[in-house]
């Protein structure tokens, strides 16, 4: 219980900072980006150019402290300003538009690149006499020192102008109605595959590499040896003695590899124009829509958060030392 | 002791392939005037101008891009500020990573309290996105800024590893030994402490290195950075504005991408040698 406590509290405390550092950016940044804003906003509704204006600090004779207090509520109101390039169109609008492309395409190739990487891990790490795990562990060495959006352009090379085995980019057929379950689910499925690929195959070596150091570091241990002597088949050493024990590091270093992971991922979604926050922040950049560039910032530092706490989470139902013990 | 790392360091096979990629690297850099048929912004000569576009084969081995520069001569020269960055960002972050798992280890306390949760917050804000808002903020001219804002979020991992090795090298008995001798703090960490985390210091260089080459392409690519320098990454970001994908011209896009993923594949097959070698455990037998 303490331990969800302290990881509750951590969580509170970084979104807190997540919130700060969004607050901040702007006014420290030469050029004044408010007085951009909001002069590119002329004629906007009024309440709306005042969240815009508490956003960026164009009220520059209030404190600075209840100025961020102003910008936190207008958030839990949902009030995130107006989009400069889809303007008039609220920040939230059009990211609630792109969301779900994000939290479906690069949450799924996550989770299958996770749990494939893993598996592979443990059984590369049981098995690293062989030859054959030698070649699978430089062939994702080799991967992961690409950034992901090459191996995008390679992938729309060849299986999308090449041969045009998949489209060149975009998340689904525009003529197919979203009433037509079916059809829907097909052409979203079809666009979704080779960024999804990208995803996975980037970042399964994030994955894989993590896992085995740890397998390793576990069957040096005297308890594997015991369990040998025993007479444990082998099944039973590999997952319910090493690789249960060296999934744990993994959980908690999920932080690191997410954070990159979904750099990465957001990087892919530009290559494939694919309809998500990555390509939507991209063109945030390329219109200086910057209401709707923090927002996407706040946006996937938040999901981050939320990640690292469910991992955390998660080690509570995997590591019975947490669970019990009282730390 | 330095010299049995060495030795053990060049007789383990990744080590040795990825040293050799980084020394062609830096070779090719430094000697990119003689190696460059061409100057990256030539685009011919006082009589005649470089084809636009031009397929490979003949005097463009690589062909010429939209502007006629030649492509093989951008490659070899973009070698030199790719390089450049990625060094010089691996080093500040290393630096910065190494005194904070130094001062935040050793000394613990309130002091460790407050590094540490600078450093914690720093490893769960997502670095790439930050990048990228930080940069469409200021608008980059020269490769300083660019240096700045890649080191800001790229000094947290190697930081976290090194205080728990300080952290855990602090309660070593030769350590404690010292300390009873009384020996001042300054000197522990420096003569005690810090040659038995050289590997570990190495690991988080090559790491920093790498992360910052993958950054700082991706900054380029998508025309966050200063797209008018000659760096693999500028070169995608050219080779994507010009549709060079669109008809096929392989020869734009696939080589600063090849030449990006062998540089990161020397450096991440140095860190898997050393891990290898300081870890006796994962070293083969």
């Amino acid at each position: 219980m303490k331990y969800f406590l302290r990881k509750t509290i951590w969580l509170l405390f970084a979104l807190i900072i997540a919130l700060l550092i969004n607050f901040i950016l702007p006014r420290l940044m030469p050029g004044d980006p408010a007085l951009v804003v909001v002069s590119q906003l002329e004629g906007a509704d009024p309440e709306a150019l005042d969240a815009i204006r508490t956003a960026f600090g164009v009220e520059m004779d209030r404190n600075i402290i209840l100025q961020f207090f102003d910008y936190v509520r207008n958030i839990f109101r949902g009030d995130l300003g107006l989009s400069i390039s889809h303007f008039p169109a609220p920040v939230w609008r059009v990211l609630s538009q792109a969301l779900p492309w994000t939290i479906g395409l690069v949450g799924l190739a996550t989770l299958i690149s996770f749990v494939l990487g893993t598996l592979l891990g443990i059984t590369v790490a049981w098995r690293r006499e062989s030859k054959v795990s030698d070649v699978i562990i430089s062939i994702f060495l080799f991967i992961r020192s690409f950034p992901f959006f090459w191996l995008a352009l390679i992938l729309v090379y060849f299986f999308a102008f090449e041969n045009a085995w998949f489209p060149l980019g975009g998340g689904r057929d525009v003529a197919v109605r979203a009433e037509n379950t079916w059809e829907f689910i097909r052409s979203v499925a079809y666009h979704g595959f080779l960024p999804g690929l990208t995803i996975a195959v980037s970042s399964l070596g994030f994955w894989l590499l993590t896992i085995r150091n740890n397998m390793i570091n576990v069957l040096a241990e005297d308890y594997i040896t015991v369990a040998r002597a025993k007479g444990l088949s082998d099944s039973r050493i590999k997952y319910n003695y090493a690789a249960r024990n060296a999934i744990l590091p993994s959980v908690s270093g999920i932080a690191m590899a997410l954070g990159f992971v979904v750099g990465g991922s957001l990087i892919t979604e530009i290559v494939f124009s694919y309809p998500g926050v990555g390509f939507m922040l991209y063109e945030a950049v390329q219109q200086r829509d910057y209401p709707l560039l923090q927002a996407i910032f706040l946006f996937i530092t938040i999901g981050v958060l939320f990640a690292n706490f469910f991992a955390d989470i998660a080690i509570l139902a995997l590591d019975p030392r947490v669970r019990d013990g009282d730390k | 002791m330095l010299q049995d790392m060495l030795k053990l360091f060049i007789s383990n096979k990744k080590a040795l392939v990825g040293v050799m990629i980084l020394f062609t690297f830096i070779l090719i850099a430094i000697l990119a005037p003689v190696l460059a048929p061409y100057h990256p912004r030539q685009d011919g000569t006082e009589d005649r101008s470089f084809p636009l576009q031009a397929d490979p084969g003949g005097e463009h081995i690589l062909g010429t891009n939209h502007a006629g520069y030649d492509i093989l001569s951008r490659l070899i020269y973009g070698t030199r500020l790719t390089m450049f960055v990625g060094l010089i960002t691996g080093f500040i972050s290393t630096f910065i990573a190494l005194t904070f798992g130094l001062v935040s280890g050793y000394f613990g306390g309130r002091i460790d309290d407050i590094l540490n949760l600078i450093n914690n917050i720093f490893l769960v804000i997502p670095s790439l996105p930050l990048i990228i808002v930080i940069a469409s903020y200021i608008r980059m001219r020269g490769v300083l800024p660019i240096i700045l804002v890649l080191t800001i979020t790229n000094w947290a991992w190697g930081g976290r590893l090194i205080r728990s090795q300080v952290m855990s090298m602090r309660e070593r008995e030769f350590i404690k030994v010292a300390e009873v001798m009384g020996e001042s703090k300054v000197l522990i960490i420096f003569r005690e402490i810090l040659p038995n985390i050289i590997s570990l210091v190495m690991v988080t260089f090559f790491t920093a290195t790498l992360s910052a080459v993958l950054s700082h392409a991706t900054l380029e690519f998508i025309g966050l950075g200063d797209v008018t320098v000659t760096t693999w990454g500028s070169m995608l970001y050219w080779a994507r504005n010009s549709a060079a994908l669109l008809y096929g011209a392989w020869w734009w896009f696939l080589p600063p991408g090849i030449f990006i993923g062998m540089l990161g594949a020397s450096l991440a097959m140095m860190n898997f040698a050393i891990d290898e070698i300081s870890n006796p455990k994962i070293r083969e037998r």
